[in-house]
């Protein structure tokens, strides 16, 4: 009884339900902190900094200061500088490359789920065959016939590349889902495919959908800075992938140069880390049976 | 009003559609305003397939179903919306029929939504407490909740509430009483013998022989997709002809005789044969009894 009397006069709308038990999750509050705090750096800092963060500013190889944050570079560039740029592309890489194939995976995972029979059969060939691809290879591959490689063609080319496991586990959970009385409920409301997809279907796997979000925007992260990483980086501009691995290319692991390397490892880490965090709290918040509170 | 004419349905089952499955073969059935109608058969009888068509989730193979005499099969989404506004459903299971991240009352939302856009907030809310109270559930105690924290007969009853909304003609009630106790089952039954007095028709499909007796006026037994007898239910209860039905009669269990003191030995039936034929055919062998030839 007196568990309904909580419930009655619980002081939560309907709608911003969700926002308010997202924001007392401490998993949440952490992870999402972190993955804005980083974002917020790599927006504004550049406003802030030199346009270009190849130029050679300082002494070499000098140590962090006062004058120079993240020290500077064999060359004498300056590493804050170039961090806060490298996080500015890694945002973007992860935003397109994890939005193109996050729309991509859920338009093919849905159509395929939800519609069955042969349109089922059709989009899953192609989605085995895009899985079964050498992603990495194809990159490579792709990324070495472009003359000119920016950070927008290298997210574009992950976006089309790594949306496969997303369809297959969409279509999967839409194939039990749709089977629910309640997406016939809907239907006998008189709604269409589109609206109980959207409705009643996706509501249900927000918080694997959010998960995905999440993984193929780390992915996506992940992935440019091993293409980075093995040269075959954005040419025109600085990311973390790329500084890696001009700290790698001049030996700055047996020179002692920390502070070139740790910055954009430890961003990295960061990033995929806190976005892992705030997804396990977002499926407390979106599972009312998980929520404590 | 309701009528099926000679429906078959078959799906399409393995590698591209390769192989057929048919569910139902050649039913013809009719429900008329103020009469509850009780399809009854074992599991895989195409009970279910005949509630799934009659409401439109899935399509019809072959033949009509006419509502007042107009055919309502195979038509746009427009015209499907239209239907859906004089025929409903309510589903086996309670807590499948919402969506568990929402709350229990969306259901009557959705219908507003689709249907009454137009209707003020504040009547629009008086209705739904309307017929609430028309299944006999307190507004205060079911509004706000969500589906877990309600149980499955007021469910069951806010689901029928929410057909009552849109002045229906026909009520597809697929076991909706199978999956409550036995103490609710019984408020529910009744409500459908209200709905009943009010000229509602319904089609309400079942495995329980004696729920068919206590409800309904007429019943269809139903075996392989096939219909095996159909009629009033005194005569098919107190005279069934088909082996079938008698056996299904002898099973149902009995408040005042124990398993030990059964001696009924099951009769023996046909197999099931190939389901593309045209099933038995039915002869009329007292005014509206009709059984499937069997051997």
């Amino acid at each position: 009884m007196s568990a309904e009397v909580v419930l009655q006069t619980e002081p939560v709308g309907r709608r911003n339900e969700h926002l308010y038990f997202a924001l007392r999750n401490p998993k949440v509050a952490i992870g999402l902190s972190l993955v804005l705090a980083l974002l917020l750096l790599g927006l504004i800092g550049p406003l802030f900094l030199s346009d270009s963060p190849n130029e050679y500013v300082g002494p070499k190889s000098e140590a962090p200061s006062g004058e120079y944050w993240f020290g500077t570079t064999y060359f004498g560039q300056d590493v804050f500088t170039q961090f806060v740029h490298g996080l500015r592309s890694s945002y973007l890489v992860g935003t397109l490359g994890g939005g193109i194939s996050f729309v991509i995976g859920l338009a093919v995972g849905f159509t395929a789920g939800y519609r069955g029979g042969l349109v089922d059969e059709v989009l899953n060939m192609i989605t085995n065959v895009v899985l079964v691809l050498p992603a990495l290879a194809v990159l490579i591959v792709i990324s070495s016939y472009l003359e000119v490689r920016g950070v927008v063609t290298q997210a574009v080319i992950i976006g089309i590349f790594s949306w496969p496991w997303v369809a297959r586990a969409v279509r999967a959970q839409t194939f039990t889902l749709a089977n629910r009385d309640y997406v016939d409920l809907a239907r006998l409301t008189g709604k269409r495919s589109g609206q109980i997809i959207v409705r009643e279907i996706m509501p249900n796997m927000a918080s694997y959908l959010l998960m995905s979000m999440i993984l193929l925007f780390g992915g996506a992260i992940l992935f440019a800075a091993m293409l980075d990483f093995i040269g075959l980086g954005p040419a025109n501009a600085v990311s973390l992938g790329t500084m890696m691995q001009q700290s790698m290319a001049w030996s700055s692991l047996h020179l002692g140069l920390w502070w070139w390397f740790v910055p954009p490892g430890l961003a990295i880490t960061l990033i995929v880390g806190a976005l892992y965090i705030t997804n396990v709290g977002l499926d407390e918040v979106f599972n009312p049976k998980l929520r404590e509170m | 009003m309701l009528e099926l004419k000679h429906v078959w349905k078959s799906y399409r089952v393995g590698a591209l559609g390769s192989k057929r499955l048919t569910a139902v073969r050649d039913v013809s059935i009719d429900i008329a305003p103020g009469e509850v109608l009780s399809v009854v058969g074992e599991s895989g009888s195409g009970k279910t397939t005949i509630g799934k068509m009659v409401l439109q989730l899935t399509s019809v193979t072959k033949g009509q179903i006419l509502l007042d005499g107009e055919d309502v099969t195979a038509r746009g989404h427009a015209a499907r919306k239209a239907y859906y506004r004089r025929v409903q459903g309510v589903f086996q299971d309670p807590f499948s029929s919402y969506n568990p991240i929402f709350k229990a009352d969306r259901i009557f939302e959705t219908v507003r939504e689709s249907y009454f856009a137009d209707v003020k907030r504040a009547e629009w809310t008086a209705r739904v407490e309307d017929v609430l109270q028309g299944v006999r559930l307190d507004p205060g105690s079911v509004l706000g909740k969500y589906p877990h924290q309600l149980s499955g007969g007021q469910l069951q009853r806010m689901l029928i509430a929410r057909a009552l909304l849109l002045d229906i003609k026909v009520l597809v009630a697929d076991e909706i009483i199978s999956m409550l106790d036995a103490s609710t089952r019984i408020d529910v039954l009744n409500l459908l013998g209200e709905l009943k007095e009010r000229g509602l028709g319904v089609l309400f499909i079942t495995h329980d022989l004696s729920l068919a007796n206590y409800i309904s006026e007429r019943v269809v037994i139903m075996r392989h997709g096939a219909v095996v007898e159909s009629g009033t239910t005194g005569k098919v209860f107190t005279d069934p002809r088909h082996p079938y039905s008698r056996n299904l009669l002898a099973s149902v269990p009995q408040l005042h005789r124990k398993w030990s003191d059964s001696e009924a030995v099951p009769e023996k039936l046909e197999a099931d044969g190939d389901r593309d034929l045209d099933p038995a055919p039915l002869t009329e062998v007292d005014e509206g009894h009709w059984v499937a030839a069997h051997p």
